[in-house]
């Protein structure tokens, strides 16, 4: 029986406060998270891997350490969810990939590693789209995670497990990775927070790479203050990433209450206008957009509505030479040699590993590393890969023009509600989904996708907001104020 | 396989050569995770972590000791060290290399634009410009087995997987294969006084390509290149080239074109075997490290490491030349390793500061002939590192040389003794009773019996042959069991023919 305290629709604020009082156990709000999961996760297939035993004994030591008043953080004996890209020591960590099938790591990634030392208690590594590449967890090489709201529709990618894990009550919060959107875009399709930090601001180790100066490690949450909280767990410098940032993590909660009052927020004209080639937002989306932004100004913010990024109609182009090339050279590894999925039998060892690589990737995978390998070769290597690197120096100087006049960015997340499972077939329509995230990545900027509000068939709406490098405890203060705003984020999916 | 024979031309070709070494650091640590570099006594696959094995997920380190080294190396070579620097992937799938790229440098390497001085007895000084000097990571070692079905099959040692590499580039500058020779034997010699690497062609640390190509002398342009691999050994590298020199000179002559290629050398047959053209060469698609941020070296750094380079071989050879009047062959002999340049001076500065001339002179002849003829000779050989007698040990014998007090020849068998035992040169003098025979006083008999013996010789040295004399001191020698000091017993022998000559 689960105690009826034990809620994983807590926030992990109310999750503390529980376990603090001592109205419930960690061991009982673990025990109450993997029941939602076996109630639920036949329709929604969050989870790659349940790690019930495992969970159940960091969930006694975190009660350990609760009794003794020696808790390390907010975030000890809550349950969350780890995206299945992320390294963990002794569980099966397959990157939504054939090829990793049996890999069981040696080693737990640093932001795990923290995790662990704060206490949380890890339930499970959830679905993804294969490497991370992906807008809608159907590239999953295992299977397509389903939208909480909507069994029909897709829950967003490549994080999507981890997005609808939260959406539908299973975890408290959970972690997932960015290259492109892959944390923003899953957050706006379940109606969730997601929030990708500054490039450099959580260490990359044992994230397995697919674009390296692209990808970051971000939670999600239901609250804006949970995902200052859970950041503030895994972020700051890391030896073992000479990437991440050597200052020391701020505090990202200090400045949540302060309100909207006073920040200067742009809406560059690119992200509501349609584009050339007429791409922009659906009606509804645009609505609730259009609606957020009226309520920002109304709470006291003000708007400035002329501001311009010229040239970040480029950057979807700008990242699908760059993360591809990343990509061609970051999943050469995997030849079934050493680890993880190995083609045998064949007339020799090339042949072997040209079986591996083509057994063992999924199409949308291959199409990257081609497409990657392509830009890199000799004759291209200055037509794309170069020249996609002049113009993400441009983009970035145009994004730093931008905050010599402005606090934050206000964008949408997505164009569209969630969309129909197996709606997008062409791969071009699919990377479409990513327009307006992809400028953070491009230019190593945190942002936060959280709810404003609902579309078509009742699907939520994530509206973006973008501050200048490092700054994310502005970002979160502006974030908060204006999840206060409405009450979109404690709306919850009829899951049953 | 068929052996090429090639037949002498005399040719009218000039020979351009340029040469590609790869030399591990000896850093404690690998390149960029801290799995120790020294695998050489390891059991295969200890010296292993997830990163140095390519795990997913993993991120490379810097080791700055390796950046240090390498600037440390590049200074030693005249390099411009640029302020900027970063890393690069070179991709290409081979099982030794466990990411499916190897990072190294591309664009941008930690130096540039050097030189080294080659010097040849008959040939003199030449100046060998250094393109580049870059640091990158050795690959694992393939190890080929064949079963006893006759099946073949690799196993993978990752230990050497991510030890620090050092890549030395030449210029197309060296016009002999002995010329390319003493340029390699001149390159270990630097990295081994600047310690950074062991530089041990046999064992594999250090590595060597050869492009070469021939020309007609005044010609600007270069002729097709051909890339030769696979050498472990100075003579190796040198065999190959002249070789190749001969191959291509005769192809040359008979109106055929040489093709640009990659070509291997046959230790056993002694040729070179072709191993890929050119149109199947390696596109590497190198970019930028993306796990790495760009490599500031800033000026300040590079000074102090400048200022902290040791005394270089070229430098020490001339300082032992012009300081203790060495002749050339042996200052080069001794300084052809820090080590023995390092005992040799130790012995010297044993002598304290007022040292005789000559001295010094006389502690190189003995090093570099009885001292490394015993060591030669033990079995197994010995080292400076493994030897009992001490420096101050061998000063101490040539000092008795020069007093008079032991003759050459019995020098021999003391220091025999004194290699043996670790005793100083007075102890073991003492022990033998070994002394010579000095003073009239004591030779006077002896010389007498000596001219009654052979009075013939006497007669015949009156008689003007001067010859005669060395035949008489020689049976003083003999007669006095060796112990007579030769220039007296000359001297004294001269005096009492000269006396009874009137
Ligand atoms: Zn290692």
């Amino acid at each position: 029986m689960t105690a009826p305290a034990a809620d994983p629709w807590l926030t992990i604020v109310e999750a503390a406060q529980r376990l603090r009082g001592g109205e419930v156990t960690s061991v009982e709000l673990t025990r109450a998270s993997l029941e939602r999961i076996r109630a639920t996760d036949e329709r929604v297939r969050a989870f790659i891997t349940v790690t019930e035993e495992a969970a159940l004994e960091s969930a006694a030591a975190a009660d350990e350490l609760l009794r003794s008043g020696d808790a390390p953080s907010l975030l000890t004996g809550v349950p969350i969810g780890l995206k299945d890209v992320l390294m963990t020591a002794g569980v099966r960590t397959t990157a939504g990939s054939r090829m990793l099938d049996q890999l069981i790591p040696p080693y737990d990634a640093t932001s795990v590693a923290r995790l662990r030392a704060a206490g949380a208690v890890a339930v499970g590594k959830t679905n993804m789209d294969e490497f991370a590449m992906g807008s809608s967890t159907e590239h999953s090489a295992w299977f397509p995670t389903a939208n909480p709201w909507d069994l029909e529709r897709v829950p967003g990618g490549s994080s999507g497990g981890s997005a609808a894990t939260v959406a539908a009550g299973q975890c408290v919060a959970s972690l997932g990775s960015d290259t492109g959107g892959s944390i923003r875009q899953p957050a706006a399709f379940c109606g969730v927070v997601g929030l990708k930090p500054t490039y450099g601001r959580v260490s990359r180790y044992g994230l397995i790479a697919f674009a390296s100066s692209l990808d970051q490690i971000g939670p999600f949450t239901r609250t804006v203050e949970d995902a200052a909280l859970l950041l503030q767990e895994i972020a700051g410098p890391d030896p073992l990433d000479s990437t991440c940032s050597e200052a020391p993590a701020p505090d990202f909660s200090v400045q949540l209450g302060e309100g909207l009052e006073g920040l200067r927020i742009a809406a560059p004209r690119e992200f509501f206008e349609r584009n050339a080639e007429g791409q922009g937002m659906d009606e509804g989306v645009a609505a609730a957009v259009e609606g957020a932004l009226e309520l920002l100004a109304g709470a006291g913010a003000s708007l400035d509505r002329g501001a311009s990024l010229p040239s970040v109609g480029y950057s979807l182009p700008v990242y699908y030479v760059l993360a591809p090339s990343e990509c061609s050279a970051n999943l050469a590894r995997y030849d079934g040699v050493k680890y993880g999925y190995g083609s045998r039998g064949g007339a020799s060892m090339w042949a072997d590993m040209e079986a591996t690589r083509q057994e063992g990737f999924g199409r949308e995978v291959k199409r990257r590393i081609l497409l990657g390998a392509y830009a890199l070769s000799a004759g291209y290597y200055d037509a794309y890969y170069l020249q996609a690197q002049k113009v993400r120096t441009l983009i970035r100087r145009e994004f730093d023009a931008v905050f010599a006049g402005a606090d934050l960015i206000v964008a949408p997340t997505t164009p569209t509600v969630a969309f129909r499972q197996g709606e997008i077939t062409d791969p071009y329509q699919m990377y479409l989904n990513d327009i307006y995230t992809i400028p953070a990545n491009i230019a190593g900027l945190p942002a936060i996708s959280l709810p404003c509000g609902f579309a078509e068939a009742g699907m939520p709406v994530g509206l973006q907001l973008i501050a200048n490098r490092n700054s994310e405890a502005l970002l979160l203060r502006a974030a908060r104020a204006f999840e206060g705003l409405g009450e979109w984020g404690l709306r919850r999916p009829s899951l049953g | 396989m068929t052996t090429t024979t090639v037949a002498r031309t005399e040719t009218s070709w000039e020979t351009v050569i340029g040469l590609e070494v790869h030399t591990q650091l000896r850093t404690a640590s690998k390149m960029f995770c801290r799995c120790p570099a020294d695998y050489a006594a390891a059991a295969p696959n200890t010296y292993v972590c997830p990163l140095c094995l390519g795990m997913p997920g993993t991120l490379p380190v810097i080791n700055r000791t390796a950046v240090e080294w390498t600037i440390r190396t590049a200074l030693a070579l005249n390099m411009r060290i640029p302020e900027l620097s970063k890393f690069d992937r070179k991709n290409y799938p081979y099982p030794d290399l466990m990411k499916g790229y190897q990072i190294s440098q591309y664009d941008m390497p930690l130096s540039e634009g050097g030189w080294m001085d080659v010097e040849i007895d008959d040939l003199g000084r030449q100046r060998i410009g250094i393109t580049r000097v870059h640091l990158e990571e050795d690959t694992a070692r393939l190890l080929h087995r064949e079963n006893e079905a006759g099946e073949r099959f690799s196993l993978v040692d990752v230990n050497r997987s991510g030890v620090p590499l050092m890549e030395i580039v030449s210029e197309p500058d060296m016009r002999s294969p002995q010329q390319a020779r003493q340029y390699l034997v001149q390159l270990r010699q630097i990295l081994r006084y600047l310690g950074v690497s062991t530089a041990d062609m046999e064992k594999g640390s250090f590595r060597c390509d050869a492009n070469i190509s021939l020309r007609r002398p005044g010609d600007e342009a270069l002729g097709a290149k051909v890339e030769i691999k696979n050498m472990n050994s100075f003579r190796s590298v040198q065999r190959a080239l002249e070789f190749e020199q001969l191959r291509q000179a005769a192809a040359l002559e008979a109106g055929e074109t040489i093709a640009q290629e990659t070509r291997g050398w046959d230790e056993e047959a002694q040729v070179t075997v072709s191993q890929r053209s050119k149109e199947a060469a390696h596109d590497y698609r190198y970019f930028p490290e993306p796990d790495l941020p760009p490599l500031q070296t800033a000026a300040e750094t590079v000074e102090a490491i400048r200022a902290a380079l040791p005394e270089l071989p070229a430098a020490r050879r001339a300082r032992f030349e012009a300081d203790y009047g060495l002749q050339p062959f042996e200052a080069g002999l001794l300084t052809e390793e820090p080590a023995p340049a390092a005992w040799f001076e130790r012995a010297v500065a044993s002598l304290g500061d007022d040292v005789p001339a000559g001295l010094p002179r006389g502690i190189a002849t003995w090093f570099v002939g009885e001292l490394t003829r015993l060591m030669h000779d033990a079995k197994p050989p010995d080292t400076l590192e493994t030897i009992v007698v001490q420096p101050a040990q061998l000063a101490g014998l040539v000092q008795l040389i020069d007093a008079g007090t032991i003759s050459n020849t019995q020098a021999k068998d003391v220091f025999a003794e004194m290699y043996a035992s670790g005793e100083d040169a007075e102890a073991v003098v003492e022990r033998l009773g070994v002394s010579q025979i000095s003073g009239e006083d004591a030779l006077a008999p002896i010389i007498r019996q000596v001219l009654e013996e052979h009075a013939q010789a006497a007669e015949d040295y009156r008689g003007g042959k001067a010859e005669a004399l060395k035949f008489l001191v020689g049976q003083t020698m003999r007669l006095s069991r060796g112990q007579a000091n030769p220039a007296q017993a000359s001297e004294l022998l001269r005096a009492a023919l000269d006396d009874t000559a009137e």
